[in-house]
């Protein structure tokens, strides 16, 4: 496999939190049970002023913050995302032109639940092997939905991150990547609609389990691995439970995937989900530290990478962007009533 | 009336049983059935099957057919009945196919009882059940199920002094039977703070109050009595059946502590079985919420009126009391897939009768009673079985 990797990477956290414990109080229910049955303490909310094109901007931005590349260089643009501001109109367009990598370029919006940025990395490492594109650039970012009083509510927050993918001044090279998908409606939202439905308790063992489990399972099987040949494990993470189990059921420890694991403190970002957890990661990543990801998207599918850290991460200029760790610090709390205004909770057709 | 008795029983595991539909479900119990029983498929005169609401759940209708087809039957071309009263539909089933080999018209019946309920969304399933109630009085105004037994409930703590927590050891009793039973949903026990920890329902109701949404299957296997040992050693026969009606809303009634309908079931079976309520060794009743157990062993006349929360603390009904009831789990822990509950209660007193229900067995279970309620006490039918 000719080398293709990640040349750099940026991310953005919008500053606004709610705690669980408001909207528990909201909705009359016990916060602590909440809080610990879903793991999560916090999560973000974006502001009136930001949605997935805002998010995905800083992000790229902060990608390119970090290395000295031409922007006119990216030849390719993925967003994925379920929250695209435009139904019809993508974000990587405005994107493309924000960041000055128009008009050569190759844009298109994805979408497959909480995974569609992994599948963006996924074509822009295929762009790259084929010598089509110099640089691909893939971004997840999401301003995730969730009816009011729903469990979702919880947990949809939003965040993203950008990868730049290439084959030159590598500083983390993916070493191989597969995927599992079927065709399982754990999760969806119609067309038109403003909130997603699920099916409860059916996310779990035959959606997010079953998916990753058996996914993480072939990559390391075809790569003739074990869960302990990795320094970081990063699992798409919908509340802070399933990444903890789905770890302990494929044989991972709490110390791989801590620095990974986003979610307790700013809540499942959905596409830009496993994103954040592998831009974590890089903040601290040493060269020749070895990552595993397994995202996971409903609907439903699974993306696995296998990562390996290379000296040049020592080059990148980290510092010249916010690190994820950065951006959770960087945090003020709205009650709910505010929350209701900035989600747009409290129209009427 | 010709006696009758019971041949074979056949019971999937219930559950939120994602990988099995509505067909898998319901031929799997009755291929388990008819295996347990010994006959061959050819001797069957008809099919019976209860079934709640199919056309809400999998948007099926016409389910006698389907089940007929679905079990392989379909080139018998034998009469195929739907029976529905709402969560009582398993009961009445096993009472129509009863009646039917009774008189005469019938043989050998195949009777199913059959729910899955678990491929709509939560509150579809809570709107489902609530077409048991009186929809154009109460459901259409936001009345469930919950919010009627939480009024019962309500009522019977202020009438008799029943408490929060004697309800609650309703639930922790299932529970611990339902963990000796391997085709239970939830195969574990459950400590008392457990139950009054869980999210509100209706006051004083919480959800660990009430019996879980459920996918499961149950058939059993009739024949007239005198030809029961030809098929099997352990034939189990039917001694009682009594069938009940009462006002479809609750506001209907005189009182709401007591389901006549239960009442008046339960005479007609003892009458007929000549049994009365301290002959029976093993019970299972419809506890589809805590209060719902301690209304039918009062009203089937195993413990005085406003006395079965005590009951439950003198341990009366625990699997070693002196009436052990709801040995499988109840509704509570083994599930509750509507249509199916029915049968699934005639499917464990049987396999008490039998004296096949391993670490759950009663000692020296000689007779057995099942009863399943229609709505909230709307409808109640109650069988007595008497091992052969």
């Amino acid at each position: 496999m000719d080398k293709v990797g990640i040349i750099s990477y940026g991310a953005h956290i919008p500053r606004f939190r709610i705690k669980t414990e408001e909207i528990a109080k909201a909705w009359g229910k016990d916060p602590i049970t909440i809080s610990k049955g879903l793991g999560i303490n916090e999560k973000s909310v974006p502001s009136p002023d930001q949605d997935v094109a805002t998010i995905s901007v800083e992000a790229a931005r902060a990608a390119l913050k970090r290395i000295n590349i031409n922007p006119q260089e990216i030849g390719a643009i993925y967003v994925g995302s379920e929250s695209h501001p435009y139904a019809v109109k993508p974000t990587g367009t405005i994107v493309g032109e924000a960041i000055r990598a128009t008009p050569l370029l190759m844009v298109a919006d994805y979408e497959f639940a909480c995974k569609a940025a992994t599948a963006g990395i996924q074509t822009c490492m295929s762009l790259v092997k084929a010598d089509m594109i110099k640089y691909g650039m893939a971004i997840g970012s999401d301003t995730s939905q969730a009816a009011p009083g729903d469990a979702l509510e919880y947990a949809a927050s939003a965040g993203g991150a950008a990868f730049i993918i290439g084959n030159q001044n590598i500083i983390a090279s993916i070493n191989d990547t597969c995927s599992y998908t079927t065709d399982t409606p754990d999760f969806w939202r119609r067309e038109g609609k403003k909130y997603p439905a699920h099916g409860g308790r059916f996310t779990g063992t035959p959606a997010y389990f079953k998916h990753i489990t058996n996914n993480a399972k072939n990559l390391m099987e075809k790569l003739d691995t074990k869960p302990q040949d990795y320094k970081y494990a990063i699992f798409h993470q919908p509340n802070g439970k399933f990444p903890v189990r789905v770890a302990k059921m494929l044989g991972f420890s709490i110390e791989q995937i801590q620095q990974g694991l986003l979610c307790p403190n700013i809540g499942n970002t959905y596409s830009g989900a496993t994103m954040l957890g592998l831009a974590s990661v890089l903040d601290v990543a040493k060269p020749g530290d070895r990552i595993f990801l397994t995202s996971y998207g409903s609907g439903a599918g699974s993306d696995a990478f296998d990562i390996t850290v290379t000296q040049n991460i020592k080059k990148l200029k980290k510092n010249n962007a916010p690190l994820v760790s950065e951006l959770i610090e960087n945090k003020k709390y709205v009650d709910y009533s505010t929350y209701a205004k900035y989600r747009d909770l409290l129209y009427y057709d | 009336m010709r006696d009758v008795a019971v041949i074979g029983i056949g019971i999937t595991k219930f559950g939120e049983l994602w990988d099995k539909s509505f067909r898998n479900l319901i031929a799997e119990a009755g291929a388990k059935a008819i295996i347990d029983s010994g006959i061959s498929g050819k001797e069957l005169n008809a099919i019976y099957v209860g079934s709640m609401s199919a056309g809400r759940f999998i948007g099926q209708e016409n389910i006698g057919t389907l089940v007929s087809d679905a079990s392989g039957f379909s080139h018998l071309h034998i009469p195929t009945v739907r029976v529905e009263s709402a969560d009582a539909s398993g009961g009445l089933a096993f009472r129509q196919g009863y009646l039917s080999v009774a008189s005469g018209m019938n043989d050998i019946v195949v009777v199913g009882g059959v729910e899955k309920m678990t491929d709509v969304i939560g509150i579809e399933a809570t709107d489902t059940l609530a077409t048991g109630l009186d929809q154009e009085w109460e459901a259409f105004f936001g009345s469930t199920l919950a919010a009627e037994y939480a009024m019962i409930a309500t009522k019977h703590m202020h009438d008799y002094n029943t408490t929060r927590e004697q309800l609650a050891q309703v639930a922790v009793k299932n529970h611990a039977n339902g963990a000796l039973n391997p085709n239970a949903q939830y195969r574990r026990a459950m400590p008392i703070e457990s139950i009054l920890r869980s999210p509100m329902e209706a006051y004083p109701l919480s959800m660990m109050d009430s019996a879980p949404v459920s996918d499961g299957a149950a058939a059993v296997i009739l024949c007239p009595a005198d030809k029961a040992k030809k098929y099997t050693k352990k034939p189990v026969k039917i001694i009682g059946s009594g069938q009940a009606s009462d006002t479809l809303a609750l506001h209907g009634r005189k009182k709401i502590c007591t389901f006549e309908s239960t009442v008046k079931a339960a005479e007609m079976a003892y009458r007929q079985s000549g049994k009365k309520p301290s002959d029976i060794n093993v019970a299972e009743v419809h506890d589809c919420y805590t209060i719902s157990e301690i209304l039918a062993i009062e009203d089937l006349g195993f413990i005085k009126k406003g006395e079965g929360g005590s009951a439950i603390d003198k341990k009366i009904t625990t699997l070693d009391g002196k009436l052990p009831v709801n040995t499988s789990g109840g509704l509570k822990s083994k599930g509750h897939p509507l249509g199916a509950t029915g049968i699934a209660q005639v499917v464990e007193i049987v396999t008490q009768l039998r004296g096949d229900a391993d670490q759950r067995q009663v000692k020296n279970a000689k007779i057995g009673l099942t009863q399943n309620v229609g709505g909230v006490g709307a409808s109640c039918v109650v069988h007595i079985m008497e091992g052969m």
